[in-house]
């Protein structure tokens, strides 16, 4: 087995406050393979971003990771000093924000940004660093690249923005992209021509992706696999086709049915899922997704489930195991199973 | 869920009763020159910015007219106008037969404004954070001196709570105790408070979860079906526009270039814009689907291309196009502004 670009075992993100201390991330494992691109979903407050800061080691005072390990390519990043850390940014793992505007210096000129990045990065000459910013430039597609080197921040549009910031990232030819929410300020016609370009030059340098968005639509059209949040815990972790078809979560199922979309029938009432995700310091005792769970049962209320394979998916819910949960009640896994929930053989005989 | 039974035929509604909103050749003009005596000193002359451009649509009772377009197209000023928060620089806004912005109908205009209600897109800056949710409520009934009692206001309160969704007793919390959510639910009762017949809901979920999204977008329309209500509904998501609305009108660079019942412009869109924005919105059926991406992006609408404000990123754009403004052709029972459907 080769070994994954990144690899997050049981990451615990804590933030301590007046009031105690709240765990905003809370027994996360995940993997992204070489050249994979994994989708980070979640609401507002699940913990997609903390994940991603986490892993660059730039989390908020006062959050720091409390446990767990992470590994980039089999060294482990969490426990290296500030300055080891700061050589693996930018050269291993490159950074996309969500707003392109407050990422650039707006007093430098976009060649000078770019030539600054490539030469802490790499050992170059100032013309052999200006030539290879040129080439990023026009490989982000920029016209007239040559001309623009010396453009200021202001005079791009927003689309154009996000194009220099990408080719700052990818000028040290990291290992690993994480992307938070890279499209979110940009309008659809052009959210599609940065995802479409995020996606191809990646691909072309074999360099992994995080995709952080709240966005099912891009996670769907970008990603290998996605990784769904919850109050910031794993409800499931799939391939991107296998989580939109047939979600194996309850918290999945009701995210996919209550998402509008440009099939189906535009008068049927949107599935809603009742109440709003819980905060931080008020996550419920057991399952925190169960107060909203359409097929809880008593030990979903006091016992928190593990993550176990369910269909081509892993999903953090006990009707996938009948082993760490015997007494779900029969008329709810009956339920599941008809709401296409794929249950394990033996709960599957229990009911038949 | 009773999905069933709130389920109905949103188009059936259609042609049923009159209109109740009418724009006529609406424009506005934002002037963004430097002051007078710098232009003097420094040179250079006025610079202005045509946010919209001779627009016309009707809105009839009991509808939802949904305006969609990305940042700059002007469906925010629109609004502005229809509800009284901005004058047009030309055209005239016409709610229930009175001019919104003709001295003559001030009378009547004066009557209608109870009618008219907004709910605005941010549920965190819409509601002021030093009053509790019972007085946010009670406002717009204090304000049109709907109801004189104290107790019975109290008691109306309570009612528009449970109608949102809420605990009566909510009136009593300050809105920073709710979740997103929760406070936009606030909102619409805010804007139920006064008994509006029209309100203008400006992207009411964009700042919400997609979950917490479907319950907002599911209650407005349970709200519309029980009270009579007619929406103009303002979204860049077409996703979202597709559940809610009856028709659409699309926006790009201030200007009206397709309008038609929402579900022909879904299943058959004509306007090459309209086609590029349906391909372009990243969709969950389309997993695993590769598509080609449009070049471009919007230009700056203070100085946009002549003639057809779409024609450089157009792919049937033909000579005329760089030259001559579109008129509105009738397509079916859309209204295209493009040149393509002029020997039609």
């Amino acid at each position: 087995m080769t070994t994954p670009t990144l690899s997050v075992r049981n990451l615990r993100v804590e933030i301590p406050t007046r009031r105690g201390v709240l765990t905003a991330i809370d027994d996360l494992s995940f993997d992204i393979a070489p050249g994979e691109v994994l989708g980070m979903v979640g609401e507002s407050g699940a913990g997609k971003s903390i994940t991603g800061s986490a892993i660059i080691g730039l989390l908020e005072p006062p959050g720091r990771v409390a446990g767990g390990e992470i590994r980039l390519a089999g060294e482990r990043i969490d426990n290296l000093s500030p300055d080891q850390m700061r050589r693996v940014r930018g050269r291993r793992i490159g950074m996309i924000f969500q707003d392109p505007l407050t990422s650039l210096n707006p007093l430098y000129r976009i060649g000078d940004q770019l030539v600054e990045t490539i030469l802490t990065h790499e050992r170059l000459s100032t013309k052999a660093a200006r030539a290879k910013g040129i080439k990023l430039l026009e490989e982000v597609g920029i016209p007239a690249a040559e001309a623009r080197f010396s453009a200021y921040p202001h005079q791009f549009s927003g689309g154009m923005r996000q194009r220099v910031v990408i080719a700052l990232a990818l000028c040290a030819d990291p290992e690993l992209v994480i992307a938070d929410e890279p499209t979110t300020a940009l309008d659809v016609s052009v959210q599609a021509q940065i995802i479409a370009l995020l996606k191809r030059l990646c691909a072309d340098r074999g360099a992994s992706v995080m995709l952080i968005t709240h966005d099912m639509g891009v996670i769907a059209e970008t990603a290998d696999r996605v990784c769904v949040l919850y109050a910031g815990r794993l409800a499931e972790i799939g391939p991107v086709r296998a989580v939109v078809k047939h979600p194996q979560h309850p918290y999945t199922k009701g995210l996919m049915a209550a998402i509008p979309t440009l099939v189906g029938d535009p008068d049927a009432t949107l599935a809603q899922i009742p109440g709003s995700m819980p905060r931080l310091g008020a996550i419920p005792a057991g399952c925190a997704f169960n107060p909203r769970c359409d097929y809880a049962f008593e030990t979903c209320r006091t016992k928190r489930p593990g993550i176990y394979g369910a269909g081509t998916s892993d999903a953090s819910c006990f009707l996938h195991s009948p082993a760490d949960a015997p007494s779900a009640p029969a008329e709810v896994l009956r339920a599941a199973d008809r709401s296409g929930i794929v249950l394990a053989s033996e709960a599957k005989e229990t009911i038949t | 869920m009773s999905a069933g039974a709130m389920q109905k035929d949103r188009s059936a509604q259609e042609g049923t009763k009159g209109p109740l909103v009418e724009i006529e050749g609406l424009r506005r003009v934002f002037d963004l020159s430097r002051p007078w005596l710098n232009r003097m000193i420094e040179g250079g002359g006025r610079v202005t910015l045509t946010a919209v451009d001779s627009v016309d649509f009707t809105i009839r009772e009991g509808e939802t007219y949904a305006l969609v377009g990305e940042s700059g197209s002007g469906k925010s000023t629109i609004a502005k106008m229809m509800v009284g928060l901005l004058p047009p620089s030309a055209g005239s806004v016409k709610i229930g037969g009175a001019d919104m912005w003709n001295a003559r109908d001030a009378g009547a205009i004066r009557a209608m404004r109870r009618q008219i209600q907004m709910i605005f897109q941010d549920p965190f800056a819409s509601l002021n954070p030093r009053w509790r949710v019972r007085a946010i409520i009670e406002e717009p009934i204090k304000a049109f001196g709907l109801i004189p009692d104290g107790r019975d206001r109290i008691e109306r309160v309570g009612e528009l709570l449970s109608l949102v969704g809420l605990d009566p007793r909510d009136g009593q919390k300050f809105p920073h105790e709710f979740s997103g959510g929760q406070r936009q639910r606030i909102a619409i009762a805010r804007a139920l408070a006064s008994n509006p017949r029209f309100i203008v809901c400006d992207e009411p979920t964009s700042a919400l979860d997609v979950s917490v999204q479907a319950q907002v977008l599911n209650l407005l329309r349970d709200l519309q079906d029980r009270l009579g209500l007619t929406y103009l509904f303002i979204s860049h998501n077409l996703a979202v526009v597709r559940h809610v609305a009856t028709r659409v009108g699309v926006l790009y660079l201030g200007r009206l270039v397709e309008e038609a019942p929402a579900r022909e412009l879904f299943s058959s869109p004509q306007h090459p814009y309209t086609k590029m924005l349906l391909d372009a919105v990243p969709d969950i059926e389309m997993a695993g689907v590769e598509r080609q991406a449009i070049a471009g992006e919007i230009p700056n609408p203070v100085n946009p291309p002549p003639g057809c404000h779409f024609h450089p990123r157009c792919p049937q754009a033909m000579a005329h196009c760089a030259r001559d403004i579109p008129p509105v052709h009738l397509v079916g029972s859309a209204r295209v502004r493009c040149h393509l459907f002029a020997d039609r």
